[in-house]
This record gives C-alpha cells, sequence and structure tokens, in this order.
C-alpha cells in the first residue's frame, strides 16, 4: 500500500455561520484576507515538504470560489513541491481538463512538472465537483465526455515525438500539436481518476488501467462501487484488477492517546462541518446519471453530504471509516480492516490537516501516522504489473541536487523575516471575519 | 433537401387525458422528432417552452377547435432523441424547417414559448417562406445588452424558490410542484432540464449573431409579455419589438415569464385577433 499526505489548503478565518449560504461559487473573497492567506500558503507547501522528509508523498488537488481551497491552481502548486521535495511522488488529483478546456496547455503543464520532479508525477484528472461548473461555465452535460476526450488526446500527445500532428474531435480541436518538453516517464505518467456515483465511469477507468479514487465516501458505499468494477471487468473477461488501481480518502489523525487523535480529528473536521453549498450548486443539470437527478428534484437524493449529515458527529463518521483516527495501533487495526471489508485497495490518501489545525498538530500527527502506522500496514496489497510499485518508478533525484539548495532557501527564508514553519494566525485572527 | 421519412404510423393517443392527439415520429436529419398535432384547420407550429406548460394546456385545446396544432417535441424531450449533430437551438430549426417540408405545410402560423420562441425566430430568420405569422411569448435567444449585463436571468445559478419567483408573478399559479411528482413525471422534467442545459447553457440562453440577422423574419410578429417577467424583462421584450419590424408588443399585467399559465383569458385575447 502507499500512503499520501492531503491538506486542501483552506482558508478557516470563516464569518459566522448564520451571514453565509454557502462555502462554495458565491463567497465573496472579501473574506479572505491575503495577509494571514500568504503565510498559510507557506505552511501548507511546507507539509508537502515534511511529507517527503518523512518518507510518504503528496497528494495536490484544487477547486475554485471556495474557502475549502486556496489552491485554485494545483499545477502550481505541484510545480513547487517537485522542486522542493526528493523523493515524495506528487500525485495531482487532478487536473479539471474538462472543465479548464484547454488538455494541450495542461499537457505542457504536466510534462515540465514531470521533468522538474524526476519523473515523480502521479497524473489525475477530475471532472469536477458540481460547484465548479458555474465558474468555467463548463456545460454540466458535457464534462464528463470532454474528460475523457481530453485525456485520450494528452496521452497522444506525451506519446507522440515526431513532430506535430492536428486532432478534430468532438468537443476539442487543435492543430499542430507537438508538446515539448517531452515527458519525463515513459510513455506517460501513471494516470489517476475520482468518482461518485457512476459505475460505469470507474469501470472504464480500472479498465483503461488508471487509479480509480473515492473521497470520504463510507466503506460501504466503496465496497459497492469497487465490488461493481471487480464484477464488470469479470464479465469482460478481464484479470481481476491489483489493489493499485484502487485509492480513497479519509480524514486521517493520529494522536498518542485517544484524546490527542479525537483532538487533532475535530481539527480536520473542520472540512465536514464547514463544507455547507446552496442546494442547486451540487447537482446542476447534467451532472449526474438522470435517474439520480430525478431523485434530486423531488427531493429523494440529497445532491451529496447534506447538513443534517454534516452534524451527525464523529462518532458517526468513525464508524462508516469517513474519518479514521486514534493512537497508532488503533488506525492500523482500522485501516487493516477497512482493506478487508472493502475487498482492497492499494493508495491511502491521508486527509491529515484542514481548518485552522496548526502546524505542529499536523506535523505530529503525520510523523505519528508515517512512522509508527505506515510500517503496519506497506506490506498489504496487490500492485500491477503495467506500472509497477510506486518506489520503481521515475528516477530518484541526486542528493548533490540538493547540496547547499536547503541552506540556502533556509538563509533566505530567515532574512525576508516570514515565517515559515506555521502561520502566525492568532497575531491577526478575525481580522478577515 | 427534404428529411427522410421513417415509416411510423400515426397513433391517436388519449395521453394526458386530451383526446385527439395524433403522435407521430419524424426521423429528421440524425435526429427522431416526436409531433403531435391536434385538430383541423389552417396549421399552426406550436413551440413549446422549456418548462413545457403548454402540454395539455386548455388554451391550446380551445386553438385546436379552429386550428391544427402541431406541436414538435424538441429533441430530448418526451421521446425526441438529442444526437450528437445538435448543439444549439440554431440546428433545432433546421430540423424543424425540415419538418415544415415533410409535413408541405404552407402559411404556418408559429406560436413560440421562451426558447420555442427563440427557435421560431431562429426558423424565420432563415427560411420564412412557409410562415405566416409569428407569435412570441417572451422569447429568448438575443443579447442586446453588453458585456456585464445579465440580459436572461440565470436559473441555474439561485435557488428553485427563486428561480420560481423569477418565472411567476404569483408563484401559486405554479402547476409544477416538484416534491409532489411522481416518479415518472420527475424523470421527464430531469431530462428536460438536460436537453435543455446541454442547448442552452453557453452562449446563455441566446445566440449572439441572432440579433444582427432580426432583419430577415418580415412575417408579422406579435410579442406577448408578461409585464412581471423576471427571467427576461419586459424592457428586454421591447428591445425585440425595436429589432423585429413591423412587430406589435403587448404586457399582460400579473404575470410573470409564462403568462399563458398565469392569465390564460387574457393572454388569449391578445392572441386570438392576431391568429386571424
Amino acid at each position: 500500500m502507499e500512503f499520501y499526505h492531503f491538506t486542501e489548503f483552506p482558508w478557516p478565518n470563516l464569518p459566522p455561520d448564520d451571514e453565509f449560504t454557502s462555502m462554495r461559487v458565491n463567497l465573496p473573497s472579501q473574506v479572505y484576507d491575503p495577509d494571514i492567506g500568504s503565510d498559510l500558503f507557506h505552511s501548507y507547501l511546507d507539509q508537502h515538504v515534511l511529507a517527503d522528509e518523512l518518507g510518504i508523498n503528496c497528494m495536490i488537488n484544487e477547486h475554485h470560489q471556495t474557502a475549502t481551497c486556496l489552491n485554485s491552481a494545483a499545477p502550481l502548486s505541484v510545480a513547487i513541491a517537485a522542486r522542493e521535495t526528493k523523493n515524495a511522488r506528487i500525485c495531482i488529483l487532478g487536473n479539471p481538463a474538462a472543465n479548464t478546456r484547454d488538455p494541450i496547455r495542461n499537457a505542457e503543464e504536466m510534462s515540465m512538472i514531470d521533468n522538474i520532479s524526476h519523473g515523480r508525477l502521479e497524473c489525475g484528472f477530475v471532472r469536477g465537483v458540481p460547484y465548479e461548473l458555474f465558474g468555467s461555465n463548463c456545460n454540466p452535460t458535457e464534462t464528463s465526455e470532454r474528460l475523457w476526450e481530453s485525456i485520450d488526446l494528452m496521452k497522444k500527445a506525451w506519446m507522440t515525438h515526431d513532430g506535430p500532428f492536428n486532432y478534430e474531435g468532438r468537443w476539442i480541436h487543435k492543430r499542430q500539436v507537438n508538446v515539448w518538453p517531452r515527458i519525463y516517464q515513459d510513455p506517460h505518467p501513471p494516470i489517476w481518476m475520482t468518482g461518485g456515483s457512476d459505475v460505469n465511469h470507474a469501470t472504464r477507468s480500472v479498465e483503461s488501467g488508471y487509479t480509480f479514487t473515492m473521497f470520504l465516501t463510507p466503506v460501504e458505499g466503496m465496497k459497492k462501487m469497487f465490488d461493481g468494477v471487480r464484477a464488470n471487468l469479470k464479465k469482460k473477461g478481464l484479470p481481476k484488477p491489483a489493489d493499485d488501481l484502487f485509492a480513497f480518502m479519509p480524514l486521517v489523525a493520529v494522536g498518542e492517546t485517544e484524546e490527542e487523535a479525537l483532538k487533532f480529528v475535530e481539527q480536520v473536521f473542520w472540512y465536514v462541518t464547514n463544507n455547507k453549498a446552496e442546494p442547486q450548486f451540487r447537482a446542476p443539470p447534467g451532472y449526474v446519471e438522470s435517474q439520480l437527478y430525478a431523485n434530486f428534484l423531488s427531493g429523494k437524493f440529497s445532491g451529496g453530504r447534506t447538513d443534517a449529515i454534516r452534524r451527525k458527529g464523529m462518532e458517526y463518521f468513525r464508524e462508516t471509516g469517513v474519518a479514521v483516527y486514534g493512537t497508532p495501533d488503533v488506525v492500523a487495526a482500522r485501516l487493516k480492516e477497512m482493506y478487508e471489508q472493502i475487498g482492497g485497495f492499494g493508495h491511502l490518501i491521508a486527509m491529515l490537516h484542514s481548518g485552522d489545525m496548526p502546524f505542529k498538530d499536523c506535523a505530529k500527527s503525520m510523523k505519528l501516522f508515517a512512522e509508527e502506522v505506515v510500517p503496519q500496514i506497506k506490506d498489504i496489497g496487490t500492485v500491477s504489473e503495467k506500472v509497477g510499485p510506486l518506489k520503481d518508478r521515475g528516477t530518484p533525484i541526486p542528493a548533490s541536487r540538493f547540496k547547499g539548495r536547503t541552506e540556502a532557501l533556509e538563509a533566505a527564508r530567515a532574512k525576508s523575516g516570514v515565517t515559515v514553519r506555521g502561520p502566525n494566525l492568532n497575531k491577526k485572527k478575525g481580522k478577515a471575519a | 433537401m427534404a428529411a427522410r421519412k421513417k415509416a411510423s404510423r400515426p397513433k391517436k393517443s388519449t395521453a394526458g387525458g386530451t383526446a385527439g392527439i395524433t403522435r407521430k415520429k419524424y426521423k429528421l436529419q440524425q435526429a427522431n422528432i416526436v409531433v403531435e398535432t391536434m385538430g383541423k384547420g389552417k396549421p399552426l407550429l406550436l413551440l413549446h417552452s422549456e418548462d413545457y406548460y403548454e402540454k395539455g394546456a386548455a388554451f391550446v385545446e380551445e386553438l385546436a377547435k379552429t386550428r391544427q396544432v402541431i406541436m414538435p417535441w424538441m429533441p430530448g424531450f418526451n421521446g425526441s432523441t438529442l444526437p450528437d449533430s445538435i448543439r444549439k437551438p440554431e440546428d433545432i430549426a433546421y430540423l424543424y424547417l425540415d419538418l415544415l417540408d415533410e409535413m408541405k405545410l404552407t402559411d404556418v402560423d408559429v406560436l413560440g414559448f421562451s426558447v420555442g420562441g427563440w427557435l421560431a425566430l431562429e426558423i424565420a430568420t432563415k427560411n420564412d417562406t412557409r410562415l405566416r405569422k409569428l407569435a412570441l411569448v417572451a422569447p429568448v435567444g438575443t443579447k442586446f445588452g453588453g458585456a456585464y449585463d445579465r440580459d436572461i436571468e440565470d436559473i441555474y445559478f439561485h435557488t428553485f424558490a427563486r428561480v420560481k419567483g423569477f418565472k411567476f408573478h404569483d408563484v401559486e399559479k405554479d402547476p409544477k410542484v416538484l416534491t409532489e411528482m411522481s416518479d415518472r413525471e420527475a424523470l421527464f422534467e430531469a431530462k428536460a432540464r438536460e436537453a435543455t442545459a446541454r442547448l442552452c447553457w453557453d452562449p446563455y440562453f441566446h445566440n449572439p449573431s441572432l440579433r444582427y440577422r432580426l432583419n430577415r423574419t418580415k412575417k408579422k410578429t406579435l410579442l406577448i409579455w408578461g409585464a412581471n417577467d423576471g427571467i427576461v424583462k419586459p424592457s428586454y421584450g421591447r428591445k425585440y419589438a425595436k429589432a423585429i419590424a413591423g412587430s406589435k408588443f403587448v404586457s399582460l399585467p400579473k404575470a410573470g415569464h409564462f403568462p399563458h399559465v398565469e392569465q390564460p383569458d387574457a393572454f388569449m385575447e391578445a392572441l386570438r385577433p392576431f391568429l386571424r
């Protein structure tokens, strides 16, 4: 099994709950204070460096027009991590290639990152949560098809090395495609996909050799989806997919004691308690299958995590596996149990940070996770032959490349007076709210 | 070129409690279009709105007493297919021109509601030789304002309750109550909304070029507008009236975007003399 640290780059200083209706789409940016936010960026980027030092990987995502995620252009943070880390695999999950509508530019960005990182890029793609359709103005009835077409075109662009080709497809037209620099990992980086309700989409992902990921989903839902994929592939006469074609992300917190773990997970839980959105943002027409959309219209389907679910409390989320927390042994045992319950998965993305969790708490939880949980479960799970284990992907950057660089960076930071290890939130807290 | 017809027997249907509707499928280009006809008389092409309130409406039955009412279901609605070749309402206009050829109709009056009114204008600006008059009820389809102006209210951004408020002067008059729909009705509504989004999401409920060719429609045109329309305001309708030569603008009080639903009597009083 492989492990990734994840923070969504939150903006924690929200107005009182009754003063805004949605974290998504329409929350005015006056809520954000650049004075505080610029420090936060450094604190979050430092988490990637710490993950690397602890021997785990990083996952980086993007969202738009929301306080849940300041990372509105993931390739930028991934590029920084590519430069600042040594060994970690950097998983972008992912590129909203349909919404951005320029897969060639996207292929170029990923090629640069793959080169800068010496082939440490895990290249994920997302259709984007429904809220993204408003800001991107991408037609919700088209995005699924556009995403698949974008990925096919990007792969073709990465794998073509003999000069330009032209493309006039269903949604995308490009002329003289000739991507420089050539991608580092041959023929292209491992590809990841995400999904929620559509088993056919998940099946198509795994069948294409892409790692399929689910976020903050109860164990039951994941088992249903992953089993559905495995059954569909069996029906097609295909071999059982290896575990590393399945990934999932729970909230994770590890403490020396149960009390400490609870304190940490409550900080991470900010993401669930505050993540509200007006209902119409959750299901624009054509985003989900027609029947599910019909159920949404008639009120039988909420379109996601409703206020009622968000308020069910920590124990509920622990029971369903959406939050995994405790002492190292408890967390390791629970993850092993979930591996069995779900029927196998190969990547665990641990959302170890959210809200205003201070860097020191996050760092402690990360350290316990990397040093005391990971060794207990890292050997479970099967690996695809096609891409091989993570450690064999890409090329390690020679240590000499980093010689003197860390010291020079530290010196520069000290000179600039910027606090990089943890933002000084207390000093300014409340100013933005 | 006339479209090829695939054999499909006309069926008498009593769906929705309305007797005397004939339902027939036409193969037009890549699409199969369900066409309902009722009544006898001079042809009246009824182009329904995205909210399809016209389905089974009493005023349609009244029209069918003296006219042959022909209502094609828009691609994606009620069994009409939405193939990949149909990307925007303008593409549907060509399907319907083929339909008029196929049915060999002349002197057709067109009655279009909202998106249906937009379709009527797309048809008339392309080829109006088979048409006689246009009656347009709060048509969308054109942008008159500047880049930062919201000519047509964003129905996807606001809560369902607010959107209802834009559509109706009195929300109690909306016959559609989502939470009271049967499973079948909810699926019908879902597919209608999906088709509408597919065709109208971007550019948002308009064709940027249409404004500049409105000069091409020479037919007598009546614009009917609810005085409290919150989707496209009466000021927008008056711009349409200005742009379409010789058109007449009628404002109906105590009505929103669907005056035929809220004020059916006043609506028919405005329409009846025009269709003579």
